[in-house]
């Protein structure tokens, strides 16, 4: 049976974390982890608040400095490089083209002042559009994939909801066609009417451009609707890893049964 | 070796930490094997694992022992100790799954549910849509349906819509759990039919069915799970 257009086949790793910890004096938010991840694949990393689980989102994008252990990210070219020793070039180009990050508030991934074309726009203009006809059209387009009316393009997303502030959010870090994108807690202030929308959306949009990802969340519905495997943190280690079904429905250790058993039904 | 499943001395046990620590043996010496275009059935009474296996053959539930073997493009892969990839692999292009519930996002229209797994495997997305509503006409379900999410239907009506999500791909293996549970007569014959023509393309099926009749008409093979409870 023929297996086309899967990235997930791709037997080269996209990111790899060895051995990564994070001290803050003598308190320790993450210690020991180490996984692979590969193109297109989403990863959910789930737990407490507390956990660990957003300090390691910041050392695998880069923004904290680890105490220990290594980030390698698998560059364009396809040589894999330990992010410690990029270059500011380097660095700068894989937050700008390579990567998306999509914060839990908008407000912090999103100018807020601007308009939602200029939002999306921007990061055109960071990798060297200059066309401003073919910037606009490009951003409306991306309007139309995450459903904003784009008769709103000219409007700031200070006048937006909740729900389409994350959706533009989610346009903009997407508009350079990344290869990784890093979500902190996607839906996290969003109702849950909104909330099933967005993760629709996500998901289509994931699989459709072969995207990998890490998701951070405390959701366990989240990470089973979007996210191929995960890991489970407790007091800053991995405890228990795999397949996302697999892990959710056989859970195996205390702490992630705890969790499962938690969930209210609807 | 031409099996497409062949699963030797596989086991299974829970850990109910949550209990004191209970274990909870389910299975153990799992053996049998399932050749191409063949449907074997589970039989045993309530309890006694059979849904259990059919998720251990998905990969659902970990196998703690013994060999999950799938015949996977062309090679033969053990999900027993397959890594994440391997398996998600295997779901994509070898193992399908029929449950005894939907599980869907819950604002998809039910056409594009059933088209879901074609365009995965990069059908286009106007051709998976056209398979989807032949096979949801033959289920029975009204077209007028078909742009409602399927969280909105009956229960039999639910339990089509994943029967027709199940038997759209043209995968080399099927599992099957109670997929005649809440359906009428000329549905159970539907379905049926669909698993013969599954034998004739070749498909190897592994079934659940409590339905004498049912399990008559579809069964090559019985399987008695009863030998394998590990509580025994």
């Amino acid at each position: 049976m023929a297996e086309p257009h899967n990235t997930m086949q791709d037997d080269q790793p996209l990111l790899i974390a060895e051995h990564l910890g994070k001290n803050y004096g003598r308190l320790t938010a993450c210690r020991d982890v180490s996984f692979a991840l590969y193109p297109g694949e989403v990863l959910a990393i789930v737990g407490e608040s507390g956990s660990g689980k957003s300090t390691l989102l910041q050392l695998l994008s880069a923004q904290l400095a680890p105490s220990a252990g290594h980030v390698s990210y698998r560059m364009r070219d396809g040589v894999l490089r330990d992010l410690a020793a990029l270059g500011e070039a380097e660095r700068r180009f894989l937050f700008r083209t390579d990567w998306g990050y999509v914060h839990q508030d908008p407000a912090q991934g999103l100018r807020m002042a601007v308009s939602a074309g200029a939002n999306v726009g921007e990061r055109l203009m960071a990798v060297g559009w200059n066309h401003y006809g073919r910037i606009r059209d490009s951003a409306s387009s991306w309007l139309e994939r995450v459903e904003i009316d784009t008769a709103r393009i000219d409007d700031a997303p200070r006048t937006y909801s909740g729900g389409m502030r994350q959706r533009l959010q989610i346009a903009r870090n997407l508009v350079t066609e990344p290869r990784l994108v890093f979500m902190d807690e996607p839906t996290g202030g969003l109702d849950v009417s909104v909330q099933a929308r967005l993760l629709d959306l996500m998901r289509n949009l994931v699989s459709e451009l072969g995207l990998a990802a890490i998701v951070v969340t405390h959701d366990l519905a989240v990470a089973r609707l979007l996210s191929h495997r995960v890991m489970v943190m407790k007091g800053g280690r991995v405890i228990e890893t795999g397949l996302t079904d697999q892990v959710l429905d056989d859970p195996r250790e205390p702490y992630t049964q705890l969790l499962v058993s938690s969930i209210l039904p609807a | 070796m031409t099996a497409m499943i062949d699963i030797t001395n596989a086991e299974k046990t829970f850990t109910m930490h949550l209990q004191g620590g209970v274990e909870l043996p389910v299975v153990r010496g799992v053996s049998f094997h399932v050749e191409p275009g063949e449907c074997v059935v589970l039989s045993g009474p309530s309890g006694a694992g059979k849904s259990s296996i059919l998720k251990m053959i998905f990969g659902n539930y970990r196998c703690d022992g013994g060999r999950i073997g799938i015949r996977h493009q062309g090679k033969v892969i053990d999900l027993a100790t397959a890594e994440p990839r391997q398996v998600l692999s295997v779901r994509r292009s070898t193992i399908g799954y029929v449950s005894q519930f939907l599980r869907a996002v819950p604002r998809v229209a039910t056409i594009d549910v059933v088209a879901e797994p074609l365009i995965a495997n990069g059908t286009a997305r106007a051709e998976a849509r056209e398979r989807a509503g032949a096979l949801l006409r033959r289920l029975n379900i009204p077209e007028r349906l078909w742009a409602l999410p399927p969280s909105t239907f009956s229960g039999g009506e639910q339990q089509r819509v994943n029967i027709a999500r199940g038997f759209i791909s043209d995968l080399p293996i099927l599992l099957l759990d109670e997929p005649t549970a809440s359906l009428d007569a000329a549905n159970r014959a539907v379905v049926v039919e669909l698993i013969e023509e599954k034998k004739r393309q070749g498909v190897a099926m592994v079934a659940i069915v409590h339905d004498d009749e049912i399990r008559h008409l579809i069964a090559d093979r019985i399987v008695d799970v009863t030998s394998f409870a590990a509580a025994a």
